[in-house]
């Protein structure tokens, strides 16, 4: 059982964390790590990645979603993550923002995709409150019927993580990248990806986002701020996280696969 | 609490069940769900312990609240698992969710069906669904899991409170 740390108000402590540019696979591993090995709550915002990288979930094939050949060519990181959901491409433009959560601090909240996906809504909820018509649809937030942050979630026995790519802006070419996937949301329609999808720039700016978000998250859990360097696993820690790049010969393997 | 109602598939499977081994039974109605003769993990995992082996699944609650399966990460026959550890994860609706092993013991059997057919663990939860099989290493403790009574209560409660 993690010890609950109780602080202003008698709410949960949960640390913030706010990075810029660091690379996805990093904020991946640290995620997982903290996942894993803390029993503390923690929010983690990312405001942009370093460079273009392709984030598929635990389950994802390269070759149903991604288009292998250009992504060889233009050298394109393809990362499998440790959290479930779908291919997302990520870049300057991209707004992270994790919550890792110990179950008994949501207490309201069933440790289950559902009940932490309709929790997340309600933060963001607040969040874009009085700027638009933000929704959860079916797994997606959207603005009207354009998705602009997909998510996905880890959920271990006592804690879990619900994680947020949101779309502040993004390179239409870079989603030339992604294959129209098998399992696509009903309210995608089969629209092209670019039709699908929607840029928060239009709404927010970043800094107003980000601030945004942790005033909703001051609503759940008493904040603080910890650096990002603080939350780096040491080098001595035995934990292997399981997010990886995949390899030039995985992906050409892939392209070799007939589907 | 609203009245479970049986998937007919799953009534299907445990009629099969009751024909090829032990006899189980639905409990309750209000939890109908939940199987008799089996012993259960408030982790929402179920021990079927025949002989040297127990076989381990999750239950029809645990299926339910976590949607359809899409994908399922099981350990290797030959490796171990360890009681209130997690030994693989199934992916659902966006999540992967840990399965956390009840009890001790040496991996003995996986399903393999399960990696072409993960809705198994939906469709049929305590039969066609089964994860791994287990030689425990240290029987007593299942004599600290949940009887199927326990278990009932155990998830009425849990659902009320949320």
């Amino acid at each position: 059982m993690a010890t609950r740390q109780v602080a202003r108000a008698g709410l949960p402590l949960m640390n913030i964390v706010r990075m810029k540019g660091v690379p996805i696979l990093q904020q991946l591993e640290v995620e997982e790590c903290l996942l894993r090995t803390s029993s503390e709550n923690w929010c983690i915002i990312n405001d942009g990645t370093d460079k273009p990288n392709i984030v598929m979930g635990i389950s994802g094939k390269p070759a149903e979603l991604v288009e292998i050949s250009p992504v060889l060519e233009d050298k394109i990181p393809v990362i499998r993550r440790f959290t479930g959901g779908g291919t997302v491409i990520v870049d300057h433009g991209t707004i992270f923002v994790s919550f890792i959560c110990n179950k008994d601090d949501v207490a309201d909240v069933q440790p289950y995709p559902r009940p932490i996906m309709s929790w997340s809504s309600l933060l963001y909820s607040q969040v874009f409150q009085g700027v638009t018509n933000f929704r959860l649809r079916e797994n997606d937030y959207v603005f009207g019927h354009r998705k602009f942050g997909g998510n996905a979630q880890s959920i271990t026995k006592n804690r879990w993580i619900h994680h947020t790519s949101f779309l502040w802006d993004y390179e239409a070419r870079n989603m030339s990248y992604l294959r129209l996937p098998k399992r696509a949301p009903e309210y995608r329609l089969a629209r092209d990806h670019l039709d699908f999808i929607c840029p928060m720039k239009d709404y927010l700016s970043r800094s107003e986002f980000i601030t945004r978000t942790i005033d909703a998250a001051e609503s759940h859990f008493s904040v603080e701020s910890t650096e990002f360097e603080a939350v780096k696993p040491p080098s001595n820690m035995k934990f292997t996280p399981t997010s990886r790049l995949l390899t030039n010969q995985e992906l050409e393997a892939a392209g070799n696969t007939s589907i | 609490m609203a009245l479970r109602i049986w998937a007919s598939s799953t009534a299907n499977a445990l009629r099969l069940s009751s024909a090829t081994g032990p006899h189980f039974s639905p409990l309750s109605r209000s939890f109908s769900s939940v199987l008799d003769g089996l012993k259960y993990a408030n982790s929402h995992e179920w021990v079927k312990h025949e002989g040297h082996v127990a076989t381990i699944g999750i239950t029809h609650h645990a299926q339910d609240h976590l949607g359809e399966v899409v994908f399922v990460e099981l350990p290797e026959a030959g490796g171990s698992v360890t009681k209130d550890t997690s030994f693989g994860a199934v992916e659902s609706v966006k999540a992967t969710s840990d399965i956390n092993s009840p009890i001790s013991g040496e991996i003995v059997e996986v399903n393999s069906k399960l990696s072409s057919t993960p809705g198994l663990i939906n469709s049929s939860p305590y039969e066609h669904g089964w994860m791994i099989k287990v030689k425990p290493s240290n029987p007593k403790e299942l004599e600290h899991l949940m009887g199927a009574k326990q278990y009932t209560k155990f998830c009425e409660e849990e659902d009320a409170a949320h």
